[in-house]
């Protein structure tokens, strides 16, 4: 049906897509040709991007004489981890009570959950530090992940999917003698899985690649997350850019690797978002 | 006048719709709706951080002071320039990918997942990569002017700092918004393509009365997420001047602002005076938008 199109626009065409693939490509593997060069080669001005001399060192160094590297890792893992792990569970909760049980105040929560998604983060950053300070949990993992443990979007995302969720499975599992409990967790949740993966994944995104909330959150060093270890990183070692390409790659590998293998799923989540409003 | 007594299946219903329902309920409570008026408390307030936290109650002089605070009014500026630079070029660029990509051409797929992954990438590796390629001696002004084009001072030139950040985060939110396009492109019916050739149009043609007016609500989507987005502007800002906002004020926003009154001079009220403004003006600037897609569509 497009096939009778213009040979010089469909050139054009191809001819605009690769230089923007090459825009799009080029800073990374500037960087990652970087990460593999020593310090001298990287500051010749030089536009090689495959190295002269080809080096592991500069990750070998930020990971054995940075000490702080490995734990700033650790942390950003901890955080991502636990604080997806518990998004998955309570927003799916959330979305599936607003959506199939129907309990006193149901319209009010779901109102009050959308009216959450417009409020700005920067309204609830100051108080939210000192409500964290008289808790006791600035420099603590609870910290970041407490506060951030439902997401509003998400629970709508859920009820959204639910909303649609064949009812007779629902009933054959309570024939079955299932409680409704029972049901969400061994029949519903698993049946979820293509929202849920979605959801995991700009969840767990979300965690990995926030610079504001541990900014704020976490003042000791040896409890920044990657981005924020990365800035002091590059505040101390500002000409040392072989190491600071090599952390910064570090920093990118699971995300990428990620949407290697759930591709399907990113794009998922985001056209759900196009349909969101 | 409401029934009281509640049937033993609706009493069921209501105990696990509130279990289901209490770790978001908690954390709404806890960490955004008792912020929220927190923070409108603070917003009257003086907060007194040494020893114990203490509140010393100031009617409006946190609001009043934004009119004679000089900074409160370069961050305003600054962050209302890149609102309307980055929203139409990122719009604009997304959507012009978006088309092209869709215009069924062979390895869109790569194309697609190649253009995706800026924005994926963490904020602070991005400022890392750029401010690395900005360098005087960098990436970037050695292809300038290998081509022959003049050169920049990226990032220490105050006149051009903060486009130096526009630069960056286009190209890093374009895709996003290129994706959403995409799916919304696959849903506009062939038929509305195959009349239009019958009546003789062009491809640009058929991209401007065709696909440009069924993507209206799309659109509307797109620029109000991106105003909110860009008003928020402060990751960027913060790394590419080390939190201060230079050089010369010019990359500072206003979210950096209330950054820098809340945690590095102790002026929590102020602060949240603040924070409170920007919520307002997102609010108002959201709702401008609203209305104005209204009238178009009338």
């Amino acid at each position: 049906m497009k096939n009778k199109k213009p040979n010089i626009l469909k050139a054009f065409l191809y001819i605009f897509l690769t230089s923007y693939a090459v825009v799009t490509l080029l800073p990374f593997l500037w960087a990652l040709s970087a990460s593999f060069k020593p310090l001298n080669e990287i500051l010749s001005a030089g536009l090689n991007i495959f190295p002269e001399t080809f080096t592991f060192d500069n990750y070998v160094t930020i990971f054995t004489e940075q000490a702080l590297f490995p734990r700033w890792l650790l942390n950003s893992v901890i955080v991502a981890v636990i604080g997806t792990a518990l998004n998955i569970v309570f927003n799916s909760m959330a979305g599936y009570a607003l959506a199939r049980v129907s309990f006193p105040g149901r319209t009010a929560w779901f109102i009050i959950v959308l009216a959450v998604l417009m409020i700005p983060a920067q309204v609830t950053m100051v108080p939210n530090f000192l409500i964290l300070k008289e808790l006791g949990w600035l420099n603590s993992y609870q910290g970041l992940i407490v506060p951030g443990m439902v997401n509003a979007t998400f629970i709508f995302m859920m009820r959204q999917f639910f909303v649609n969720f064949p009812k007779e499975v629902e009933e054959a599992a309570a024939i079955d003698g299932l409680s409704r409990i029972g049901t969400f967790f061994r029949i519903v949740m698993p049946m979820a899985k293509p929202a849920i993966g979605a959801m995991a994944i700009f969840v767990f995104m979300g965690f990995w690649n926030n610079f504001m909330a541990p900014l704020i959150i976490m003042t000791d060093a040896s409890m920044y997350t990657l981005p924020v270890g990365l800035n002091a990183f590059q505040s101390d070692y500002a000409t040392y850019w072989n190491y600071i390409m090599a952390a910064s790659m570090v920093f990118t590998l699971p995300v990428l690797l990620l949407y290697i293998f759930f591709n399907q799923y990113f794009m998922k989540g985001l056209s759900f978002g196009a349909g969101e409003k | 006048m409401a029934k009281w007594k509640l049937s033993k299946s609706q009493l069921r219903d209501a105990g696990q719709g509130y279990l289901f329902m209490s770790p978001t309920i908690f954390t709404i409570l806890v960490f955004l709706i008792g912020p929220i008026l927190f923070a409108l408390f603070l917003a009257f307030n003086n907060v007194n951080l040494l020893g114990q936290t203490s509140f010393e109650f100031v009617w409006f002089d946190n609001f009043t002071r934004m009119a004679s605070d000089e900074r409160a009014l370069i961050a305003l500026q600054n962050t209302a320039f890149y609102v309307v630079i980055v929203v139409p070029t990122q719009t604009i660029l997304a959507l012009v990918l978006a088309a092209s990509l869709n215009a069924g051409m062979k390895g869109e797929k790569w194309f697609r997942v190649i253009y995706f992954i800026p924005t994926l990438t963490s904020s602070a590796v991005l400022v890392m990569i750029f401010m690395w390629m900005y360098r005087p001696d960098g990436l970037i002004n050695t292809i300038l002017s290998s081509v022959g084009l003049p050169t920049y001072n990226w990032m220490n030139d105050p006149s051009v700092a903060l486009i130096s950040i526009m630069i960056m985060n286009i190209w890093a939110t374009a895709p996003m918004f290129m994706v959403i396009y995409l799916a919304a492109l696959q849903g506009i019916s062939d038929s509305l393509y195959e009349a239009s050739e019958l009546d003789g149009a062009s491809a640009i043609q058929k991209f401007w009365y065709v696909t440009v007016p069924m993507l209206r609500p799309v659109t509307a989507f797109v620029v109000i997420i991106g105003v909110i987005g860009t008003f928020q502007l402060f990751d960027q800002s913060y790394m590419f001047s080390g939190g201060s906002g230079g050089p010369n004020n010019s990359t500072l926003t206003v979210v950096l602002l209330i950054y820098q009154y809340a945690f590095s001079n102790n002026q929590m009220g102020y602060a949240a005076a603040l924070a409170v403004s920007l919520a307002l003006i997102i609010l108002v600037a959201t709702f401008i938008q609203r209305k104005l897609q209204k009238e178009e569509t009338h």
